[in-house]
C-alpha cells in the first residue's frame, strides 16, 4: 500500500522485531457473578476465561475454536480491552499493555482492531459508510480532508466502489458489502493485529468465500496478523496458521493448524472434528461423536471440565486438573489431558495414541 | 409408480405488501412418501418462502400465490378453516429454525403438546399426556417426566431442538417442514439432531422437506437435492450427481466456494457479485449476471426447466463434465 498518504499520527513501527510475537497473553481470567435467587447465599459465578495464556507470532494466524459458551468470544472482547480482565497481562510486541512503563491503552487500540459478526448492529446507522471509516482515525488527530481522502481509498479496495458507496448508510448495504465496510473501518488506523469474531460466520456461503480472499490479501498486502474466532472448523482450517482450541473457558489444546487437524491429542479436539457433517453421500456420519450440550459453564466441575462428556475419562481426571503440556517431540503442539502424561496416574498414559484412533468407534 | 405425496406446480408467490418482492417463481416439484428432499440455497432464495407456501403461514392479503401445491391428496391452496387447521400439523409439520421463539414462552413444553394432541385427536388428558411423554422419550430427552413441565426457556438449545421435533411429529404427520432446524446449534449438537431426524424418519416412513445452507447438513440427510437461487428451482437431482457432477454454474460455484482442506494456502474460487434484488430481477436468468457462462440469450430469455426423470435443470449453458469453473 502507499505509505506517502498516511499521516504521521498512525504510523506505527515495529518495535520487537521479528523473533517478538506480536502478542503475548498471560493466564487471562474473567469470571462473570450471576444474579442467584433471593434467598442464595452461594454467590455463583461464569467462568467464561478461566487462565488463558498464548502468543501470536507476527504475520500469523491464530484460530480460536470452540462450543458456545466456551469463552472464545470473551477472550477477544478481554484482548481488545473492550471489558476489563479480573487478572492476567498482555505484552503488545515487547511492551506491557496498560501497565506503568508500558503502552498506553489509546495506543494499543489504534494497533489492535476488531470485526464483529453482526455486520449491521457494529455500524453507526447514523452515520454513512464513509464517516464510519473516517470516524476514527480523526479521534486519533488525523485531520478531516486526510481521513476522508483514505477512507475513500479504503472503500475501494475492499471491493466498494467510492462514487457509488461512500454516502450510503448502512441499512441500504447487503450483508455481505456491510462486513467489508466493517474491515474497511478497521484497516482505517492501520493496525497491525486484526480480531476477527466470527466475522464470516452470518455471510451466505457464496459471499463468504469472497470476503475470506479479501481477508487474505489484505493479510499479505499490510503485514498483518488474525485472531480469527470461529465455530466452523473448515473455515479455521482454511485460514489459520495455528489453532487454540477451548473448553469451558480453558485451553484444552493449541499447536500449528496441520497438527491439529492430522494428529488431534485431546478427546474433544477429535470430537469436534469429527462433528462436522461430511461431504460425501456414500460416508454418511453414523455416530454422534459427542452426546449432550456444552455444559453449564457456571461452577463448571473440577478436574478436567471435559470428564463428564469423555468416553475416556477416569478417577484421575475427576480429581486433577490437567495441565498444557507438549506432546513430544512437537514442542509446538500442546495438549491438556491426562492420558498425554505419562505421570499423571491415566492408566493407558502411554498408549494414549493407539487408544485415541478408537474414539469415533468406541463412542 | 406411486402416487407423490407432495406435488408443487408452477408455484410463484408475489408479496404485495409495503415491501414487494417476487419471492418464489414458477417452483414445481415432486416428492415421494418416504423421501427426503433437501432445499439448498442462500439467503433470500425462497426456500423457507416454499416451505411456509406449503403450510399455508403467510397471510392472505399481501401474498399473490400462483400455480397448485397437492399434498395427500389436499389442494393446500384452497384449505379453509376447520380442514387447514387439520391439515397444519396432522399431514404436514414444521420445525422451525429458532426453537426459542417458536414455542409459546409462558406454556410449559407438556402443556404446548398436549394442546396440540387433543387439537387433533378426541383422546382424555391423560391419554395424552401419555403420548407426548413417549414423544419426548422418542427425541432422547433424557428425564422427560421431568421435561414435561419445564418452560421452553429452561431447556438447552440442542433440547429445545429436539422438544420442537418432538411438538411436530407428535401428531403423525405425512410431511415434515424442516426451516433450518440446525443452523443456530453447534457443530457437536447439530449432528446429534441430523442423526436423530434421519432415525425417525426412517422409523415412521414420513417425507422430509428439509431447508438448509449449509450443503453438509443436506448431503447427511436427504435423497435428492433442490437448488434454489432468486425465487426459482435451478437444478435439482440425486444428492450424488448434484454434490458430485453439478450441471448448473451456480451449483458448481457454490460447492467450489464452500470452504475445505484442499484450497488452503490458495484463493477460493468465490462466485462473484452478490444475488439480485427479489423486487427487480433481471429478464433473463437470475444468476447470469455473476455467471461466466452467460451468452446473450441467458440475459434475454428465463431457462426454461427441463426434467428428467426426478431430476430438474433450469439453464441455457449447463457445465459438462469435468469442465473447471
Amino acid at each position: 500500500m502507499t505509505t506517502s498518504s498516511v499521516s504521521d499520527v498512525l504510523t506505527v513501527q515495529d518495535r520487537g522485531g521479528p523473533g517478538q510475537p506480536l502478542l503475548v497473553v498471560k493466564d487471562l481470567k474473567k469470571h462473570f457473578p450471576v444474579r442467584g435467587g433471593l434467598f442464595e447465599r452461594e454467590p455463583q459465578f461464569v467462568h467464561a476465561v478461566d487462565g488463558v495464556s498464548f502468543s501470536v507470532a507476527k504475520g500469523t494466524t491464530l484460530g480460536i475454536v470452540g462450543e458456545s459458551g466456551c469463552g472464545k468470544s470473551t477472550t477477544a472482547r478481554l484482548i481488545a480491552r473492550l471489558m476489563p480482565p479480573d487478572s492476567g497481562s498482555m505484552v503488545f510486541d515487547g511492551d506491557g499493555v496498560a501497565e506503568y512503563g508500558g503502552m498506553a491503552l489509546k495506543e494499543f487500540r489504534r494497533n489492535l482492531q476488531m470485526v464483529f459478526q453482526d455486520s449491521f448492529a457494529s455500524l453507526n446507522p447514523r452515520l454513512t459508510i464513509l464517516e464510519t471509516i473516517a470516524y476514527g482515525p480523526q479521534v486519533h488527530g488525523m485531520n478531516k480532508a486526510t481521513a476522508l481522502q483514505e477512507g475513500r481509498a479504503l472503500l475501494a479496495r475492499v471491493g466498494l466502489e467510492p462514487d457509488q458507496f461512500a454516502s450510503r448508510y448502512p441499512h441500504e448495504l447487503s450483508g455481505g458489502q456491510r462486513q467489508r465496510v466493517n474491515i474497511a473501518r478497521a484497516l482505517a488506523f492501520h493496525p497491525r493485529l486484526v480480531i476477527l469474531d466470527e466475522a464470516v460466520a452470518a455471510l451466505d456461503k457464496s459471499v463468504q468465500a469472497q470476503v475470506l480472499n479479501l481477508l487474505q490479501e489484505l493479510k499479505a498486502e499490510r503485514q498483518l496478523t488474525y485472531v480469527f474466532i470461529s465455530h466452523d472448523l473448515h473455515v479455521v482450517h482454511y485460514i489459520s496458521d495455528e489453532v487454540m482450541v477451548m473448553y469451558l473457558g480453558k485451553v484444552v489444546e493449541r499447536g500449528p493448524v496441520e497438527r491439529i487437524y492430522s494428529a488431534a491429542a485431546h478427546p474433544y479436539t477429535r470430537a469436534l472434528l469429527s462433528a462436522a457433517p461430511s461431504m460425501d453421500p456414500s460416508q454418511r456420519t453414523q455416530h454422534s461423536p459427542l452426546m449432550g450440550d456444552p455444559p453449564n459453564p457456571i461452577n463448571p466441575p473440577n478436574g478436567c471440565r471435559f470428564r463428564d462428556r469423555c468416553s475416556l475419562a477416569q478417577d484421575v481426571c475427576a480429581t486433577n486438573s490437567p495441565l498444557l503440556q507438549a506432546v513430544e517431540p512437537h514442542a509446538k503442539h500442546i495438549v491438556a489431558c491426562h492420558m498425554n502424561d505419562p505421570m499423571s496416574g491415566y492408566s493407558h498414559a502411554a498408549v494414549n495414541s493407539t487408544k485415541l484412533n478408537h474414539l469415533e468407534v468406541s463412542v | 409408480m406411486t402416487q407423490p405425496l407432495v406435488c408443487v406446480k408452477d408455484l410463484s408467490v408475489q408479496f404485495t405488501g409495503n415491501r414487494k418482492a417476487q419471492a418464489l417463481s414458477q417452483v414445481s416439484f415432486d416428492l415421494a412418501p418416504g423421501e427426503v428432499l433437501g432445499l439448498l440455497g442462500e439467503s433470500g432464495s425462497g426456500k423457507s418462502v416454499t416451505l411456509r407456501t406449503l403450510l399455508r403461514l403467510h397471510p392472505d392479503r399481501t401474498t399473490q400465490v400462483s400455480g397448485s401445491v397437492q399434498v395427500a391428496g389436499h389442494d393446500v391452496l384452497s384449505l379453509q378453516g376447520k380442514t387447514l387447521n387439520h391439515y397444519r400439523g396432522g399431514i404436514a409439520a414444521m420445525v422451525f429454525q429458532e426453537p426459542g421463539l417458536a414455542f409459546d414462552p409462558v406454556y410449559t413444553i407438556g402443556q404446548q403438546m398436549i394442546e396440540a394432541i387433543r387439537a387433533h385427536d378426541s383422546v382424555d388428558m391423560r391419554t395424552a399426556q401419555q403420548q407426548a411423554l413417549q414423544m419426548l422419550e422418542r427425541v432422547q430427552i433424557s428425564q422427560a417426566r421431568r421435561r414435561l413441565d419445564a418452560y421452553p426457556h429452561e431447556l438447552s438449545g440442542g433440547m429445545r431442538q429436539r422438544a420442537m421435533i418432538a411438538l411436530a411429529l407428535v401428531c403423525r404427520p405425512q410431511l415434515l417442514l424442516a426451516d433450518e432446524p440446525t443452523t443456530a446449534l453447534d457443530a457437536t449438537v447439530q449432528i446429534q439432531i441430523l442423526l436423530l431426524l434421519r432415525e425417525l424418519q426412517k422409523e415412521t416412513g414420513m417425507s422430509v422437506i428439509f431447508v438448509t445452507h449449509d450443503i453438509g447438513a443436506a448431503v447427511e440427510l436427504a435423497d435428492r437435492l433442490a437448488v434454489m437461487y432468486a425465487g426459482r428451482l435451478v437444478e435439482m437431482g440425486d444428492v450424488a450427481q448434484v454434490v458430485q457432477q453439478p450441471l448448473h454454474p451456480y451449483t458448481r460455484g457454490l460447492l467450489a466456494s464452500t470452504v475445505s482442506a484442499e484450497n488452503r494456502g490458495q484463493p477460493l474460487q468465490a462466485v462473484p457479485g452478490s444475488p439480485p434484488n427479489l423486487a427487480n430481477l433481471p429478464p433473463g436468468c437470475s444468476f447470469a449476471p455473476r455467471c461466466s457462462h452467460a451468452n446473450a440469450q441467458c440475459h434475454r430469455e428465463v431457462p426454461k426447466t427441463v426434467l428428467r426423470g426426478t431430476s430438474a435443470l433450469a439453464c441455457w449453458q449447463p457445465v459438462s463434465e469435468g469442465q473447471v469453473w
